[in-house]
């Protein structure tokens, strides 16, 4: 193993790494909402809006996200939309990683027993306060662990746009294979720097995690 | 909004219906509660006593038929903006307990019991607290106010479940066999806060499966089975006397207990 090659790299990969976790946290930011939003409309009174939130779920998970991230990029300019290879992962990665989340969080909203609504409904509640004071506050505390899940898969997903040239880990270790031919010293070095903020990330999650179960 | 034609009792169902698909849970109801009485409704599993103590409040609402609470209609058929308003209104009339309890596992004893009051009537915290005090003090659960419902016994559960019931001075109360899910030493505590509400005169519906419980505090008893009233009296005429033969073959089961 070239130690001197690494030496020499690593800053280059810090630097991408750091792209990775800017990805990461806009594209987690994109999800969240983009599931929060779908989660509301799964559950909507209306048809269409359920109908709508339905089939953004299954066409998002139905399909590879690589393919979503070339769609938006290489396909975009064709119907009007052109976006720097940045913007193009972050959106795509965004959208794909919200249809996920779009389940875990109508999936914790649901688990919550069914009591929990009668006993504020029949208090005199509306179903919206009673969603907000009552179902959403134990539904979050549920959801902190699933949607970790959701944000582990969202952080090693970044990896799908090295394709379209964003200089994040993956990238940054596949351009030093072109100059330097030695592949196992470059991915190495690029999954520890996955593994740090995954697992950095993951005791954050834990943390929250714990601290909701406290009460 | 007020019915001026029929001298109504406090509480009145009529003609009420109720069917799940081709199932009909419930069959032409009717039932009068006047201001302060306490009725028990007992009967087998299955026999539609839940969904009919439901339908008063609307959590299941009536096929057809019709509820009324002191002159108000609460199944009124309205547009579904005004419907829910009008019903998020009377429910405020009708304090329910549950089997369960449901008590709000995220908040406080004072939390559970503040909620409503505060979102829905506006009162201060200051308010709000005094209101807690006062009911936890009825139920004689003062000590627990800042305990989270995981740390209560059942009976202690059901105390609170009902002291936030009461904290919105409804009306009528409500109770869907609120002590078969107890273990049998606490049920007693949740009975004496019952029959203490019976001396004030709260007007109850009580669906029960005790029927000493049913005897030694109730104004009167119906007999549910199969959807339908088959017999109700005083419970003095019910548990010695009853007319039905379907009334006889229950108590026989359940009163030799
Ligand atoms: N949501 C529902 N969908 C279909 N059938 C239902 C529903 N809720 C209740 N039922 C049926 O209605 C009938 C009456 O149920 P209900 O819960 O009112 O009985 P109950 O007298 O309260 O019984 P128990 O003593 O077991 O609580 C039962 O046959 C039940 O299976
Ligand atoms: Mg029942």
């Amino acid at each position: 193993m070239d130690i001197d090659l690494i030496l020499r790299v690593y800053p280059f990969f810090l630097q991408a790494a750091w792209l990775t976790i800017e990805l990461s946290v806009l594209t987690a930011i994109l999800g969240l909402t983009c599931g929060a939003l779908g989660a509301a409309a799964r559950m909507s009174r209306l048809a269409i809006l359920r109908w709508i939130a339905a089939a953004y779920v299954s066409v998002f998970r139905g399909t590879p996200a690589l393919i979503q991230i070339f769609i938006l990029y290489f396909g975009g300019p064709q119907i009007g939309i052109q976006l720097d290879s940045f913007a193009a992962g972050t959106i795509a990665l965004g959208v794909n990683i919200g249809a996920y989340m779009t389940e875990t969080i109508r999936g914790a909203i649901v688990s919550v027993d069914r009591g929990q609504t009668e006993a504020a409904r029949t208090l005199g509640l509306s179903r919206w306060e009673a969603m907000r004071k009552v179902i959403l506050p134990q539904a979050a505390r549920m959801m902190i662990r699933p949607l970790g899940v959701n944000i582990n898969a969202l952080i090693k997903g970044t990896a799908l746009v090295a394709p379209i040239s964003v200089i994040e880990l993956t990238y940054t270790a596949q351009r030093f294979i072109g100059s330097t031919y030695k592949p196992f010293e470059m991915f190495l070095v690029a999954g520890l720097l996955y593994m740090v903020i995954i697992y950095v990330v993951g005791q954050g999650i834990a943390w929250l995690d714990r601290r909701a179960r406290i009460q | 909004m007020l019915d001026h034609t029929a001298a109504q009792a406090f509480v009145t169902i009529k003609n009420a219906a109720k069917s799940y698909g081709t199932l009909e849970v419930l069959k032409n109801i009717n039932l009068s509660v006047e201001r302060g009485q306490i009725v028990a409704i007992i009967g087998p599993s299955g026999s539609g006593k839940s969904t009919l103590l439901r339908a008063i409040n609307e959590l299941d609402p009536l096929t057809s038929g019709e509820v009324w609470l002191e002159g108000v209609q609460i199944n009124r058929k309205l547009p579904p903006r005004q419907y829910e308003a009008h019903v998020n209104q009377v429910r405020q009339d009708i304090g329910m307990v549950f089997q369960h309890f449901n008590l709000f596992p995220h908040l406080t004893v004072r939390g559970n019991i503040t909620l409503a009051p505060r979102m829905l009537k506006g009162l201060s915290e200051a308010q709000a607290n005094a209101l807690a005090v006062e009911q936890l003090a009825k139920v004689g659960l003062s000590d627990k106010i800042d305990e989270y419902p995981s740390r209560l016994s059942g009976g202690q559960k059901q105390r609170v479940a009902i002291a936030r019931a009461l904290a919105m001075k409804p009306k009528v109360m409500l109770f869907d066999e609120a002590t078969s899910a107890l273990d049998p030493e606490l049920v007693e505590e949740v009975n004496l806060v019952m029959k203490q509400l019976a001396e004030e005169h709260m007007t109850m519906i009580i669906v029960t499966h005790e029927m000493d419980f049913a005897a030694s505090v109730c104004d009167r008893v119906l007999f549910m089975d199969q959807g339908v009233v088959v017999e109700e009296g005083p419970p003095s005429v019910m548990f010695q006397n009853p007319t039905q033969e379907r009334t006889r073959n229950f108590l026989r089961k359940h009163l030799s207990r």
